[in-house]
């Protein structure tokens, strides 16, 4: 839990007002999304708010700062993407800009069942195309991550072919997809049919077993 | 064969792979095909695979993902502890788990307690073919 701690303690950076960040961290740390948060921190892929903006010049001593939230694996690899995405956009690169902050955003509400969708351009073998992609998940980051990986099966196409343009959270009302739409049931219910039979750790696990399986729920 | 278990807000599952193996939990919301978001109450709510799951004949009456207090309250209400712990596969759980926790004194006076049974059954046993024989 300590060495938990000061990990989140390092993440949030110092540029940020220290008042605030006291309360944000209290917040956090009180928060019944902090247990839920904490059971599991095994995503993919993070999502990063990067902060930067051009190295100021005698011509140009106050440059805009640009804000931008994106996916990586980790920090360094989101501060490589937010250069690529800038520099497509503004006439600023790493080697004249400077990245101000960067902080990881957690998911606020862990434990509450929300819809994503997420609008992405990906680059497919003859061109790029656009897509809409609905999914059910507790955390933004579960959801990316199971459009990576949707991405990757149904269409052939890796990360970094990936590129994300939006995400939100969609109420019930305003889903598209049938197969996102189907769980919008209070009184949902159904039987599982096939019942996988496994032994309860990988260690347990023979080749021969001495009597068939019950499949049966 | 029609299904007798289904899924559903309320139903009582164990847990039967992972971290959480052998716990209790009530499925209280269904999140897609193959994840349930389940709770119990001394843990935190949290998303687990239905491949992970054993359901059980229990299920308590609750709405959709209720407060921690709510599911307290409907627990103790349908009594699924005492359920749990009566029906068959529960009773055979608690043996499973006592006889994993004998030490060898204990492993010892089981053994004990088995030859004294056995005798007794072969006593009653060699009368009853004498009567027979007789």
């Amino acid at each position: 839990m300590e060495l938990n701690l000061k990990k989140q303690r390092a993440r949030v950076n110092y540029h940020i007002n220290s008042s605030l960040k006291e309360l944000v961290l209290r917040a956090l740390f009180t928060s019944a999304a902090w247990g839920a948060l904490r059971s599991m921190v095994k995503f993919r892929f993070h999502q990063y708010q990067v902060v930067g903006r051009g190295l100021p010049t005698d011509a140009e001593p106050h440059p805009k700062i640009y804000r931008m939230k994106l996916w990586a694996t980790n920090d360094v690899r989101a501060k490589s993407k937010f250069w690529y995405f800038l520099r497509k956009l503004k006439k600023v690169k790493k080697s004249n800009g400077q990245v101000l902050a960067i902080n990881e955003i957690f998911e606020r509400k862990p434990t509450k069942i929300k819809n994503y969708g997420i609008w992405l351009r990906y680059q497919s073998r003859t061109g790029y195309h656009n897509m809409y992609k609905e999914y059910r998940d507790i955390t933004l980051n579960g959801a990316v991550e199971q459009m990576y990986d949707e991405m990757a099966s149904r269409h052939r196409v890796r990360y970094h072919g990936i590129q994300i343009i939006k995400t939100a959270t969609i109420p019930s009302k305003l889903c598209k997809r049938e197969s996102t739409k189907q769980f919008h049931d209070s009184k949902i219910k159904f039987p599982l049919v096939f019942k996988k039979v496994r032994p309860p750790t990988r260690k347990l696990k023979t080749t021969f077993k001495a009597s068939r399986p019950n499949l049966f729920a | 064969m029609p299904f007798k278990r289904y899924v559903e807000i309320g139903r009582v599952a164990l847990v039967n792979y992972g971290k959480e193996y052998g716990r209790l939990v009530v499925i209280v919301d269904v999140i897609d095909q193959n994840r349930a978001l389940v709770d119990a109450p001394d843990m935190v709510r949290g998303q687990i695979n239905f491949k992970r799951l054993s359901l059980t004949d229990i299920k308590i009456d609750i709405p959709r993902v209720p407060k921690k207090k709510t599911l307290i309250q409907a627990m103790e209400a349908a009594d699924v502890k005492n359920k749990w712990e009566n029906s068959s596969w529960g009773r055979k759980l608690i043996v499973q788990k006592r006889r994993a926790a004998l030490n060898d004194f204990d492993r010892f006076k089981v053994m004990v307690a088995k030859i004294k049974r056995g005798r007794a059954i072969r006593q009653e046993l060699v009368k009853l073919k004498r009567e027979n024989a007789a």
